[in-house]
């Protein structure tokens, strides 16, 4: 263990990929570099445990790639699913830099592999990290430790000492080797947002929020955000904002990550605690509309939801960890999911009279669809006849939090009055917000967090040597 | 519902395993598992067999414990890859050997060195057991050849007859029908992937052992020991030969065939077993089946005698000490081949066969002709 009472060049908070990305490239450019990660050994790395892969943009296929995704594509693409809410020059920043990531990352001692089963949609854009993101974790931080990098866990910052946008100190709420106040001559600020605290939550989301299930660690609790923010960092993002997606209702309350999720929409109906249909289940291509659905659920009473299907179809979908809830009637499932009999049969009833004939392709836009009902299911409507009858209950699980704070191309954050910080740097969901003010797609958030992760680091590092 | 509690548990977590897939390019046993949507007892044991234990799953994944999930793949599969020797060892009657295999192995092979010790002292005057011998026939002065054939050939038969029995069981549970057309080029695919041990690379960096640092030790020395063992072997056969085709008798000189193959052979199985006990005391025991640490050692242990006591033969061949060490090497050897069935041994018979399995089910998946 290194003497924590020296001052280190960079002092790196957080432990998931943008940090450790930052707090290599800090090293290798010659710092004296401080990982603190709030959380066990085990939980280490927040949000980066439950991902599987990373969007950079190509020019050709590569031997994981199947073909070209340029960054004009990349582009385009960040536009559509922000609907504008980006930062151009960041954005484009992040596309460009992303090419050189596919490279710089290998040489971090992560290993590619294919796009893995059930995600052939994904083979020509997203890199899928060989063993998932926990691997690709354990391989930044062998590198990291063998760089030098001093890692230190379960070390929970509770204040940051901070004058005229200049970084001095961090308190750690348990003393380590007697040391409670670190300090360092730069600060990379890359420990997520605020999805694992409830009462935040609450703050925009009501008592609602009391019924949502975190996808991730309890540790990303948005407490360093909290305290730049109200040190003079500006915000951006809509703080309002969060992604989630609907997943097992039975999943546990914290870390359940992908394996709770339902990509069975599509397939069925989805109604709510009073057996009504509330969203077209058809609107648009899976996973395109995939992550509406966390918003929807959260939006109906004790933000709770049941997707019903068929015998036909259980078989269309990747295996699920929750079995689905099974009735030889509908009256039978509808007992089992405590909701009103009548009201669920009244509901698929109409729902099945209102099927138009059609040919079934769940991979296009197909023309099988509702008339006459309200709201319609307007692609992959087949009727609900086929015993035994199933059901998955889902709820909102939340992935991640859109406020962060504001950067500038070297990842330096701004103060409030438009300055730039004399010596903090921010990387990863922290502030994402900036290239992502809404919506998502695969892997960008590795992007992000690898991108602004290398650059705050090498910026720090230069930054303590001047 | 399955036959064992560790089935059930295997069950478990494949299905946590079929929802992720994130490991699915590390090993063969998650690509089988995706083909797979319900696992019966027999799909499970032929998981457990195909699965090398380098532990790369665990260390890789979000949900192993402490996580609420509790995902241990490793530990789980080689339970019940334990479990599979007994269900499927014959005799049924011998089931039980897999249960104290360290102290059955012990038992044996003792008796067995008892019995050849004995058996020398009771056929050989003291002049001749102790006596000084060279040149060809040498060891049949001792023990006559054709007894020495006889003997070994009936012990070496019985041993492959248990090992085709149990292998039947196992390929007919795992869902291959019995003599079913055989598919060469699955077989040379399972040859290239046992040969190498491909699945024994934690995806490529090598095993997790004893913490989250990959090393390739662990193949290394398991390749010193079977590539030892595989030369030791052929230096019996080609001895063999030399007896029964050219009339030419042991000992043979140091630099005939077998000897060069059994010196070979012998020091890989000298320096592979070794380093394998090692690497099996240093390894986090999360990740392995702790009750069965005595059927581990035991098969290491005695590869190591094998090799040891035939290397002390040959280098004391013309001494004295020759009539003993003789009685010795043969009766570790012997309870090498009569206790194969039911040790670790039919691990490698067991692999293959899932790995033969898993290269067809890859090519009738890439003929369209699978799920």
């Amino acid at each position: 263990m290194a003497d924590l009472t020296k001052k280190f060049d960079v002092l790196v908070i957080g432990g998931g990929n943008a940090a450790l990305c930052a707090a290599i490239s800090a090293r290798r450019a010659g710092a004296s570099v401080l990982v603190l990660e709030g959380a066990p050994k085990f939980y280490r790395g927040g949000n980066t445990r439950h991902t599987r892969n990373m969007r950079c943009a190509h020019d050709a296929a590569t031997e994981i790639l199947t073909g070209p995704y340029t960054e004009e594509e990349f582009w385009d693409d960040l536009l559509r699913l922000t609907g504008g809410q980006t930062d151009e020059e960041l954005a484009k920043f992040m596309i460009r830099e992303s090419k050189d990531i596919l490279n710089w990352i290998v040489e971090q001692g992560v290993r590619w592999q294919p796009s893995l089963g059930g995600t052939l949609s994904l083979g020509r854009t997203n890199s899928f990290f060989l063993g998932g993101g926990r691997a690709m974790l354990n391989a930044l931080y062998l590198t990291a430790e063998k760089l030098g990098v001093e890692i230190v866990y379960d070390a929970e910052v509770i204040d940051l000492q901070i004058e005229d946008g200049m970084f001095l100190s961090a308190k750690l709420k348990q003393p380590i080797d007697s040391a409670v106040e670190i300090r360092a001559s730069a600060l990379v600020a890359a420990a997520g947002g605020f999805e694992a605290n409830i009462e935040w939550l609450k703050e925009y989301w009501g008592e609602a929020a009391d019924n949502f299930l975190i996808r991730g660690t309890p540790y990303n609790r948005g407490s360093i955000l909290k305290m730049l923010l109200d040190k003079g960092v500006q915000d951006i993002g809509d703080p309002t904002q969060c992604h989630a997606v609907a997943i097992d209702a039975r999943a546990p309350k914290f870390d359940g990550g992908i394996i709770t999720r339902h990509d069975s929409v599509v397939f069925g109906i989805v109604v709510n605690k009073h057996a009504q249909r509330f969203y077209d289940e058809g609107e648009d291509i899976w996973p395109k509309r995939y992550a509406i659905w966390g918003r929807l659920v959260a939006a109906q009473p004790d933000q709770i939801a049941y997707i019903i299907f068929d015998a036909s179809v259980r078989n269309s979908f990747m295996p699920t960890l929750f079995p689905p809830i099974e009735g030889t009637t509908i009256a039978e499932l509808a007992g089992k999911l405590e909701l009103d009999p009548a009201a669920l049969e009244k509901t698929i009833t109409e729902f099945n009279a209102a099927v138009q004939p059609g040919t079934f392709d769940h991979t296009i836009l197909d023309d099988c669809r509702t008339e006459g009902i309200t709201p319609p299911k307007t692609h992959w409507a087949r009727r609900i006849e086929t015993p035994p009858y199933l059901a998955y209950p889902v709820r909102p699980g939340i992935t991640f939090t859109y406020l962060g704070t504001r950067v500038n191309k070297q990842s330096r954050m701004v103060m409030k009055d438009g300055k730039p910080s004399a010596n903090m740097f921010a990387a990863g969901e922290i502030m994402a917000g900036n290239v992502l003010g809404k919506g998502y797609a695969a892997g960008i958030g590795m992007t992000i967090g690898s991108v602004f992760g290398r650059v705050a680091g090498r910026e720090a590092a230069k930054n303590a040597r001047n | 519902m399955h036959g064992t509690r560790i089935l059930e548990e295997a069950d478990r977590l494949m299905t946590v395993c079929n929802s992720c897939r994130y490991c699915e390019g590390l090993c063969a046993v998650f690509p089988a598992m995706e083909m797979r949507r319900a696992f019966s007892d027999g799909d499970l044991n032929y998981l457990a067999n195909l699965c090398h234990g380098c532990g790369a799953c665990y260390t890789d994944c979000q949900f192993s414990p402490p996580h609420e999930f509790n995902v241990n793949v490793p530990k789980t599969l080689a339970i019940a890859r334990a479990e599979s020797y007994a269900a499927y060892a014959w005799p049924r009657a011998f089931a039980g050997a897999f249960a104290r295999n360290g102290l059955v192995i012990s038992l044996v092979a003792a008796l067995s060195v008892a019995a050849f010790i004995f058996g020398f002292a009771a056929f050989n005057d003291r002049q001749v057991l102790f006596g000084v011998h060279t040149g060809p026939g040498a060891f049949y002065k001792l023990m006559p050849h054709n007894a020495m054939a006889a003997l070994f050939g009936a012990a070496f038969l019985y041993a492959i007859v248990a090992l085709v029995m149990g292998v039947r069981a196992f390929w007919r549970d795992i869902g291959e029908p019995v003599g079913m057309k055989t598919d060469i080029g699955a077989l040379l695919q399972a040859i290239r992937d046992a040969g190498e041990l491909r699945y024994l690379d934690g995806g490529g960096v090598g095993c997790f052992d004893e913490d989250d640092r990959p090393t390739d030790r662990r193949r290394l020395y398991h390749h010193l020991t079977f590539y030892g063992f595989a030369l030791c072997f052929a230096s019996t056969c080609v001895a063999t030969l030399y007896h029964y085709l050219l009339a030419r008798q042991a000992p043979y000189p140091w630099w005939d065939l077998p000897v060069v193959l059994g010196t070979l052979g012998g020091i890989g199985l000298l320096i592979g077993p070794i380093g394998l006990l090692i690497e099996r005391w240093k390894r986090d025991p999360v990740l392995v089946d702790e009750a069965r640490y005595g059927m581990d050692v035991a098969f290491i242990v005695m590869l190591f005698l094998t090799s040891l006591t035939g290397m002390a033969l040959l280098i004391l061949r013309e001494t004295a000490a020759m009539g003993p060490l003789l009685a010795l090497h043969l009766g570790v050897v012997f309870s090498l081949f009569v206790t194969m069935p039911y040790g670790k041994f039919v691990h490698g018979i067991y692999r293959f066969a899932a790995l033969v399995r898993y290269a067809m089910e890859r090519k009738a998946m890439a003929h369209g002709t699978g799920e």
